[in-house]
């Protein structure tokens, strides 16, 4: 765990130091107390996963895969090279669409993203991938930035699908590691009529 | 199909369900032979376990015939297994390290927020147990679904009897476990608190790791002769100052390794144990602890404390003064089962270690409301009972 620290420290110091704000410990940014970025509030969540980092990378990469754990999105288009259409679950079997594109990316290392310009909907997202210590697999580390409540995008973005952007991230991320390691995601429901998401 | 079902305390029934369907690839449906009823259990009949819903199917020890397989499960129809209360899925940190009841991939998602928040970790998953846990459906049933077929059920070869092997889905591993726990050397005194079925078993496997001496402490005479049964020397603490004993029966030194095999509905009329038992009945979440305190009173300086008795919540007047100041080393955990099936399935048919003494009482499914109640409300005489889904009601 110490060298992951340390990962995140020179990572945290990069992105504090470019944006102009003092570091004031060592942990990841999304621990801190006043959980914001800019305009965006963070959610985020590292995880452990038993698997090669190369094969998390692309099975993340392929956007279309998204929404095999992350239950919110009903689901994603590549419309280009770096650009996707996702299209997310609403109240009422309403859905709202937003275009993304990909910001960052680092062969096995890294994926950034971030909602296009004039975007219904403002979100940005950031995953890391790094080798565990002492061949334990890999360190995933998921931060997603969102537009906070306020204006009317905002309130519909928190009522809708990110009323509890924290635990969503963190189920989000479990299910992944759950479906990397296991192929399949744990439910406890006896009939397939009552497997409902959360 | 039927199935026994929890409806609040004390109130459990058969009822009838929908029978289970394969939902994942890795999972099996059994046709389900024999249920055991667990002490736990009664931790749930009492509602001292939080997370459990009205109409929740119990039971986590169990077995039967496969009947259907998902594409990834390794069983075959027809085969005989025996079925782990812990679900394990055999891939990650905790199950390539052998502490299969601390996996992590078996709890599903959103049931893991409440054990995260009160125990710091989100906990595995078991059959037929609280929410806490996954909330899966448990044996005590004609069908059960078997999630992670591919790492729990332990095939059981031909000729043995169901009531010869049942007892390898919880009670067996967990008594091996308590006593391994208490790292057994030669010479050792280990004392165990509780002649309840994992008592029992935890005093024959002390016996097996060679303990030179193993002292059961309990009240129901009928149970404490069993425990003489296997060679385990008995203090029925209704008529006998435990703590004074126990140094009287190690030369002054007390047990070397102590196991707290009743966890937390300790009995006893003592003063701890009273207050305990009010804020119980007031705050559930509350743990009723007279024996453990006991146990760490008694435990010889340097000595080793082993805890397989459950426990869900808070417990106070905890002496952690004698922890520290005697430098007691304490283990505990829910059990690895898979760590130890194979293993204890070899003792049994070399006849180095008898399950079927501890059976009480054999009843058709139907009437296990009734196995409920006296199994809690007659402790001496119903050691154990075993639930029989296909006997004649």
């Amino acid at each position: 765990m110490a060298q992951e620290t340390h990962h995140d420290t020179a990572d945290e110091a990069q992105r504090a130091d470019a944006a102009g704000t003092a570091q004031r410990d060592d942990a990841p940014k999304r621990t801190r107390r006043d959980d914001k970025d800019g305009d965006l509030a963070i959610v985020g969540r590292s995880v452990t996963i038993n698997r090669p980092r190369a094969e998390l990378f692309s099975y993340w990469r392929d956007f279309t895969n998204l929404p095999s754990f992350m239950h919110a999105i009903e689901r994603i288009e590549m419309t280009g090279d770096r650009r996707s259409t996702w299209t997310v679950k609403a109240p009422v079997g309403q859905t709202v669409t937003f275009e993304t594109e990909v910001t960052g990316l680092v062969e096995n290392e890294e994926i950034g993203w971030c909602s296009v310009e004039g975007s219904q909907i403002k979100t940005s997202g950031h995953v890391t991938f790094k080798d565990a210590p002492a061949g334990r697999g890999t360190v995933v580390s998921a931060e997603i930035g969102y537009e906070p409540p306020g204006g009317d995008v905002g309130r519909l973005l928190a009522k809708l699908f990110m009323a509890e952007p924290n635990i969503q991230a963190r189920h989000e991320l479990k299910r992944f590691k759950m479906l990397m390691e296991t192929g399949e995601i744990a439910t406890g429901a006896n009939h397939k009529s009552d497997r409902g998401d959360d | 199909m039927r199935a026994l079902t929890w409806h609040g305390n004390n109130d459990v029934r058969v009822d009838t369900h929908p029978d289970p369907e394969i939902m994942n690839p890795k999972d099996a449906i059994l046709k389900v032979t024999s249920t055991a009823i667990c002490g736990s259990d009664l931790h749930l009949y009492d509602g001292v376990i939080p997370g459990l819903k009205s109409g929740d199917i119990l039971g986590h020890e169990f077995m039967g015939e496969v009947v259907e397989t998902g594409p990834k499960s390794t069983l075959r129809k027809g085969q005989r297994v025996v079925v782990p209360f812990t679900i394990s899925c055999g891939q990650c940190f905790f199950c390539q390290n052998q502490l299969f009841s601390a996996c992590d991939n078996t709890n599903p998602v959103e049931k893991q927020d409440a054990s995260e928040k009160l125990y710091g970790h989100a906990m595995g998953s078991a059959f037929g147990y609280s929410h806490l846990t996954g909330g899966y459906a448990g044996g005590q049933a004609e069908y059960v679904r078997v999630p992670f077929s591919d790492v729990g059920p332990i095939v059981i070869p031909d000729g043995m009897d169901d009531d010869e092997v049942l007892f390898l889905s919880d009670i067996l591993p967990t008594g091996w476990m308590a006593a391994e726990n208490a790292q057994i050397e030669p010479g050792d005194t280990v004392a165990v608190w509780g002649a309840g079925p994992v008592g029992l078993f935890a005093v024959q496997c002390a016996m097996i790791m060679g303990a030179e001496q193993v002292i059961c402490i309990d009240h129901y005479p009928r149970r404490l002769e069993l425990a003489q049964k296997f060679g385990a020397k008995i203090i029925n603490f209704e008529e006998t100052h435990v703590r004074e004993a126990l140094m009287e029966m190690t030369g002054g030194l007390g047990p070397d390794a102590v196991i707290d095999a009743v966890g937390m509905e300790a009995h006893g009329f003592v003063v701890d144990n009273v207050l305990d038992l009010v804020k119980q009945k007031i705050a559930p979440g509350a743990d009723r602890g007279h024996a453990l305190r006991q146990a760490l009173l008694a435990c010889r300086k340097g000595g080793r404390v082993s805890v397989p008795g459950v426990y869900g919540g808070m417990l106070d007047k905890w002496p952690l003064g004698a922890m520290m100041e005697k430098g007691l080393q304490i283990r505990g955990g829910q059990t690895h089962v898979q760590k130890y099936t194979q293993d204890l399935l070899r003792r049994i048919q070399e006849g180095q270690i008898d399950t079927t003494f501890l059976i009480s009482h054999r009843l058709p499914l139907e009437k296990a409301a009734e196995g409920y109640k006296n199994f809690h409300d007659q402790q001496n005489e119903w050691t154990k009972v075993v639930l029989k889904p296909g006997m004649a009601s």
